[in-house]
């Protein structure tokens, strides 16, 4: 009895202790004036855009900073009943794979273009995570424009990240997978050391206009690709890819891929990649995969299929590929501002190892190797090393840079942001982050000219953040000042989907150079209609095309009589205004697919098959003026077979 | 007629020329959803700008669609100006004070039409409305300012002179100087 007594007493004792070391909770971190550094006055602009990926929930996301506000959700991978994405009959074939139609997928990662390092924002590019695709979307326009399908890819999560010049972006999978035809492909799970493979696509993207095209594929070893970062600056010429799974283990991975004391950082000379395709010696391999492009003058997609892609094996080349060790499953690998330094994120690591490209160069020069992987070099973990962070905290995932020499990661398991400076590698400060945080993102962060004023940590545990919503929470995102000496929390904002990594810009880099409108004379969509008097119905077959023009307020026509059930209907609808910010929306009772949502000069078809007899009401959708509620039609539909005559009209006289 | 009114007859007439490559005219129109304004421009020959835009909101309170088309001055302007510069070129070349005179009062003539013109075609604009319009207010007309501000429902409109119709301003000025001067000179000779 005595000793539970003391035993509870000591207990008591320790709680109290224990109670005066717990961290602090945010309300103390917050200081006085963080609110007027994020207060945006009505009609004022945010300082940085940031284009967020919207993770499980396929889309990007464009929020304000230093506001956290959402100004447009943007769909990618994923149909978007909102405005027609993957519904309209222009939008479809953007959505095309080799697999057919794919209505989602899974975005993780955002790359904004670059010129000699620094930020273009010309184009924002994003990953599909599951089937292996990468897009690119136009930031004039906020739109999606192109989308190519990955082959000999399972899982494209080591993507899309670009070299300084927006030269090429690259894919790298996650899992290996059997590449080449059905009978190579068809192979027993446990042949995995000598079936799989690594892929890395090379995408190259045309300077002027974006358009991407597979340059080539590096055929690498059956390892998880993870995450990457090209050089920059001094290390321009190479990409560096972090790696798991080096034990190449093709079962229960949690436990079978955490056996190595380290893994590797693979540096790629791209350059000299480049030399061989140049010098034929790419080998051609069968594949299959789409290819979609959205054209801006007919406003409709078209999706071809290719089927060969380049493939390069670098252990016929002994200088392409070197392996640097990097211990416990490296997550994120982060090339600084200078290109000097690479940055390992062993996720179960207890330091973070600082590279330098300058010792790199040295030791394969003097062919400091300690072994190779099928003859690819690896490097002496030492001979590359600048140093090591000691103690940054526990779950080291990802790093970002203020472009004033230091560093800042992400702690997954500890829940903290670590600042640190690159040379010394000292810890300067940390803060706490609410909770777990993924992805930093700082503005121009992974470019050679960081803006380091702000920077957002993405959370994957939001629990108590918000005002609870049952089970399922916003995730949570954290805008902090890093412009002085200590990080100051400043924000929390909810977001949409699933953020993984968000990149910032400065909002003048592209807020003048918005498309407000289509011009309609430029126009060349096959069914566009330049003003009211071309409004028409036609019949071939049982096709029937329904020409309407949409302007504030009315639909023409607006009464249409003679389709019958069964028929195919098309609503082609061009809307003619040529104003900014006057969209028209398109809705038909029992449409099963989703509305049309029409910008200004621009034309879009909805496909409808009537499956019953009656009169059907269509609405425009957007509230575009003071009679916006009298913008409204009507179609009869007749039995199959029967005769009613074909006949639309606008306006007729009561 | 001086040497210095010779050459300021001339330095008007050759400033009309501008009348052919600038907009005369502006019409502005500011609303709570319109905050950068909606600008229509008046040429010799045409109109341009949000013409199209204004057209669109107009056809609420079932205002006419303007157009070009629609004004046969687009057609004759070009012609009348035209004829005005001629002739004030060749005041200064003959130097004679009624041609002087002369010129003088077409550009004055010529200022109080457009003026009467553009007057008339406002009021009709404003008053002669599609009696199916969706908006109807009782009593209320929509003609625009002559120049100047006014108010019209959500729409602060404002009218005024553009590029060239400065210039045909200080056209009208230089004249009315080189008549002055011209005038008083005469008047000295009468009295000596």
């Amino acid at each position: 009895m005595k000793t539970k007594l003391c035993l509870m007493a000591g207990a008591a004792i320790a709680v109290a202790f224990a109670g005066g070391c717990k961290p602090k909770g945010a309300q103390t971190v917050i200081s006085g004036d963080a609110a007027s550094k994020v207060y945006v006055a009505p009609g004022q602009h945010d300082e940085f855009y940031s284009i967020v990926s919207g993770g499980f929930n396929g889309q990007m996301s464009v929020v304000g900073l230093p506001s956290g506000r959402v100004l447009k959700i943007l769909p990618v991978f994923s149909v978007h009943p909102e405005n027609g994405w993957g519904f309209s009959e222009e939008s479809k074939p953007m959505l095309n794979t080799s697999h057919g139609f794919i209505p989602w997928d899974d975005l993780h990662h955002i790359a904004i273009s670059t010129t000699n390092a620094e930020h273009d924002a010309r184009w924002a590019f994003g990953n599909a995570n599951n089937t292996p695709r990468i897009a690119r979307v136009d930031l004039t326009t906020f739109k999606t424009v192109e989308i190519i399908e990955i082959p000999n890819s399972g899982g494209n999560h080591s993507s899309p990240f670009i070299t300084e010049n927006t030269e090429y972006v690259i894919a790298g999978t996650r899992f290996s997978v059997p590449t080449g035809d059905d009978k190579d492909r068809d192979v027993a799970i446990d042949t995995y050391k000598e079936n799989f493979r690594g892929t890395i696509s090379f995408i190259s993207v045309d300077k002027e206009h974006g358009d991407m095209d597979i340059a080539f594929q590096l055929e690498a070893p059956p390892f998880n690709f993870d995450l990457a970062r090209a050089g920059k600056k001094k290390s321009h010429g190479w990409f560096f890819f972090s790696t798991y799974n080096t034990e190449m283990a093709h079962t229960l991975l949690e436990v079978n891929a955490s056996q190595k004391d380290k893994d590797f950082i693979m540096a790629v000379n791209w350059k000299k990649a480049e030399e061989y395709i140049a010098a034929g010696k790419g080998k051609k391999v069968p594949v299959k995969y789409a290819h979609n492009k959205w054209d801006e003058s007919t406003h409709t997609a078209t999706s071809s299929i290719r089927t060969e892609v380049l493939s390069l094996n670098p252990r016929d080349f002994k200088d392409i590929v070197y392996f640097i060790p990097c211990p416990k499953s490296p997550h994120g690998t982060d090339t600084d501002p200078t290109g000097e330094y690479i940055i390992g994120s062993g996720k179960l690591a207890a330091i973070i190892p600082v590279f330098s490209f300058t010792k790199m160069i040295a030791a394969i020069e003097n062919e400091d190797f300690e072994g190779n992987i099928d003859g690819m070099p690896v490097l002496k973990y030492e001979s590359v090393l600048h140093g090591e962070v000691e103690k940054p905290g526990l779950g080291p995932l990802h790093t970002e840079f203020d472009g004033k020499g230091f560093a800042y990661t992400s702690m997954f398991v500890s829940s903290e942001i670590v600042k640190w400076n690159i040379e010394t590698l000292e810890v300067v400060d940390r803060v706490p982050t609410f909770y777990s945080v993924g992805h930093l993102s700082i503005p121009g962060g992974p470019t050679g000219k960081p803006h380091g004023k702000y920077m957002v940590a993405y959370n994957k545990i939001t629990k108590d953040r918000y005002l609870p919503t049952g089970p399922e929470l916003a995730h949570s995102a954290q805008l902090y000042d890093i412009s002085g000496d200590k990080m100051q929390l400043l924000l929390d904002f909810p977001t949409i989907g699933e953020p993984h990594y968000a990149e910032a810009f400065p909002a003048s880099l592209i807020k003048d150079k918005q498309v407000k409108f289509y011009k309609l004379e430029e126009n060349n969509h096959p069914h566009v209609l330049k003003g009211i008097k071309d409004a028409r119905v036609e019949r071939d077959g049982n096709k029937v095309h329904i020409y309407l023009t949409s302007i504030r307020s009315n639909f023409r026509p607006d009464n249409i009589e003679g389709i019958k059930v069964g028929d195919e209907v098309y609503f082609h609808m061009t809307n003619l205004e040529q104003d900014w910010d006057v969209p028209h929306g398109l809705a038909i009772k029992g449409a099963n697919t989703a509305e049309l949502l029409v910008m200004p000069g621009e034309t879009a078809t909805l496909k409808w098959t009537p499956d019953r007899v009656g009169i059907f009401p269509f609405y425009c959708t957007d509230f575009c003026s003071a009679l916006h509620q009298e913008m409204q039609g009507y179609i009869r539909i007749s039995p199959a077979g029967s005769n009613t005559p074909l006949k639309f009209s606008t306006g007729a006289a009561e | 007629m001086s040497q210095s009114n010779r050459l300021l007859a001339l330095i008007a007439a050759l400033l009309m020329i501008f009348a052919y490559f600038t907009p005369l005219w502006q019409i502005s129109l500011w609303a709570p959803q319109y905050p950068e304004g909606l600008n229509m421009k008046i040429w010799i020959d045409q109109l341009s700008g949000d013409v199209a835009i204004i057209n669109g909101v107009n056809h609420y309170i079932g205002m006419k669609h303007i157009g070009v088309e629609m004004f046969p001055e687009f057609t004759y302007l070009i012609y009348v100006f035209g004829f005005i510069i001629v002739f004030g070129i060749l005041t200064a070349i003959i130097a004679k004070r009624w041609a002087l005179y002369t010129f003088f009062g077409m550009i004055i003539l010529l200022g109080i039409g457009v003026l009467t013109d553009m007057y008339l075609w406002g009021y009709d604009y404003g008053h002669n409305l599609d009696q199916t319009a969706a908006i109807k207010v009782p009593g209320m007309a929509y003609q625009p300012p002559l120049i100047g501000y006014k108010e019209l429902l959500n729409f602060i409109a404002y009218s005024g002179p553009d590029t060239g119709g400065w210039i045909l301003g200080v056209s009208a000025l230089l004249l009315t100087f080189a008549v002055f001067t011209e005038l008083r000179k005469k008047k000295k000779s009468i009295a000596i």
